[in-house]
């Protein structure tokens, strides 16, 4: 067994690499999009908090696979025809900026009114507010849920090679379709993803640790 | 008792919540270097004016001047209100101390009172912190300067509250409660700092559950309840045994009775 994942190790790492790179793109570009889109639902003006409202519940209830294929299969139709790893990327991000957008809106909620209440006080317009008062007290609040999703989007970019993006389930089904090892090569492959988010998910922790010496 | 035009002054100031009237038509008056103390029943509006005063609440009719320029609206009769910028200009002329102290937790003691000095009045960090400094040895705190909120008792986050307040050198100190989320034997500390203030002519409009000091360190006192001033007078006219008004008697006995326990 050790020898037939030996054997294999080598025709995954592409794939490896693969899914940690459409990882971290879509966690960047979602990141972004998602916290600005998710300070737009806490305090923007009302039709723009009804549409990231809508966006997120309707994203959210939909299965990855559904919204890769709609991005793949779909958007061609009105004329947007993506390549395999574009468009995995985009179904990805879309289902992430749902997520991101829920974690900024449940950690700036967490804030005490009080806080901006004094921030008013004090004569800071809300930029400033923002920036030295609500977001310094939210991103430890966003940082351990928001780490956590991040797992999410790796195991979620598993589904990518449905796609034919070459990533790491890619060319686990590869190796498997050449030597019949299905047992061995979809246990290390699990093994691969677990190692990833279990590594996401210890930061996750210490970061809530790093975090909670502040007290209220 | 201070003579001169009034820096602050509230004229039939309505609000409401819903169908729920909580403010009905709410006049005062504070002078410059004047010590003017709200009393009454819960739920008798005295928070919501105090948070009219610097904006934290919208009004729906009536006018609120601070200085001789209205507070939340650039055009009152049109209910126009200020730009965010312009809100905030105003709201830094008026200084807030809360009842549950709302100091920023990420923050030091200094720089609770150094953010506003830096991001509002633009002074160099270095200026900031000397202020800073200054004022946490007047709340009798200096060595507490690089402490958390977290790591301060009450009495000690308050007092940088009142701190944070005053270091913008305000035109008026809003005090909303201070004492209320205190522990008994901390009350004191508080309020000396308040008193050592109001001698030094800060003027002040003071929420209070705290009737002694009401009587002892106001100029007047200001009774509402219901959402209406039911009386505004010296203490000694407040306190007078022949007070006329019914409601303001039972007040201060059910207090005067409470306290003899």
């Amino acid at each position: 067994m050790l020898g037939q994942i030996a054997y294999a190790f080598p025709f995954l790492l592409p794939g490896l690499w693969t899914t940690l790179e459409v990882s971290a793109i879509t966690v960047a570009i979602s990141t972004i999009v998602g916290a600005l889109l998710g300070v737009g639902l806490v305090y923007g003006p009302a039709p723009l908090r009804w549409v990231v409202r809508a966006f997120s519940d309707i994203v959210r209830g939909i299965p990855i696979l559904v919204l890769l294929f709609f991005v793949y299969y779909g958007l061609p139709i009105t004329g947007l025809n993506l390549q395999p790893f574009a468009a995995a990327v985009l179904g990805l991000i879309v289902f992430k900026v749902a997520q991101v957008i829920e974690n900024v809106r449940g950690a700036i909620g967490s804030i005490p009114r009080g806080q901006t209440d004094a921030a008013k006080a004090i004569g800071l317009p809300f930029p400033e507010r923002l920036a030295y008062v609500i977001a310094p007290q939210a991103l430890r609040r966003f940082l351990p849920p928001w780490l956590n999703g991040v797992t999410d989007a790796v195991k979620g970019s598993a589904l990518i090679s449905l796609l034919g993006v070459g990533d790491l389930m890619f060319g686990i089904q590869k190796v498997v379709g050449r030597t019949y090892e299905p047992l061995a090569l979809y246990g290390f492959g699990a093994f691969l993803y677990f190692v990833i988010n279990y590594a996401l998910s210890l930061a996750s922790r210490a970061l809530e640790r790093r975090f909670s010496y502040i007290r209220e | 008792m201070p003579i001169g035009p009034p820096l602050l002054q509230i004229q039939n100031v309505q609000k409401s919540y819903g169908a729920t009237q909580v403010l009905r038509g709410v006049d005062l008056r504070v002078a410059k270097g004047e010590v003017v103390t709200v009393i009454g029943p819960s739920g008798g509006g005295k928070t919501t004016l105090l948070r009219c005063v610097n904006f934290l609440e919208s009004y729906d009719n009536g006018s609120i001047m601070i200085d001789g320029q209205e507070v939340g609206y650039r055009d009152v009769a049109a209910r126009k209100r200020r730009s965010e910028r312009d809100l905030a200009r105003m709201r830094a002329e008026t200084g807030m101390v809360f009842q549950l102290f709302n100091l920023f937790p990420h923050l030091s003691a200094a720089e609770n009172i150094m953010l506003g000095l830096t991001k509002v009045r633009k002074l160099s960090r270095r200026e900031a912190r000397d202020k800073a400094l200054h004022w946490l040895g007047r709340v009798g705190l200096t060595d507490k300067a690089d402490r958390l909120p977290s790591e301060l008792s009450g009495g000690q986050q308050q007092r940088v509250g009142i701190a944070r307040a005053v270091a913008m050198e305000p035109k008026i100190l809003l005090l909303d409660e201070i004492t209320s989320a205190l522990d008994p034997e901390l009350v004191g500390e508080v309020l000396d700092v308040v008193l050592s203030l109001a001698a030094e002519g800060m003027t002040m409009l003071v929420v209070t559950h705290e009737i002694g000091f009401a009587r002892d360190a106001s100029h007047r006192i200001v009774f509402m309840a219901g959402g209406a001033v039911g009386a505004d007078a010296p203490p000694r006219e407040i306190f007078a045994a022949d007070q006329p008004n019914e409601r303001l008697r039972g007040f201060l006995g059910r207090f005067t009775a409470a306290h003899r326990l």
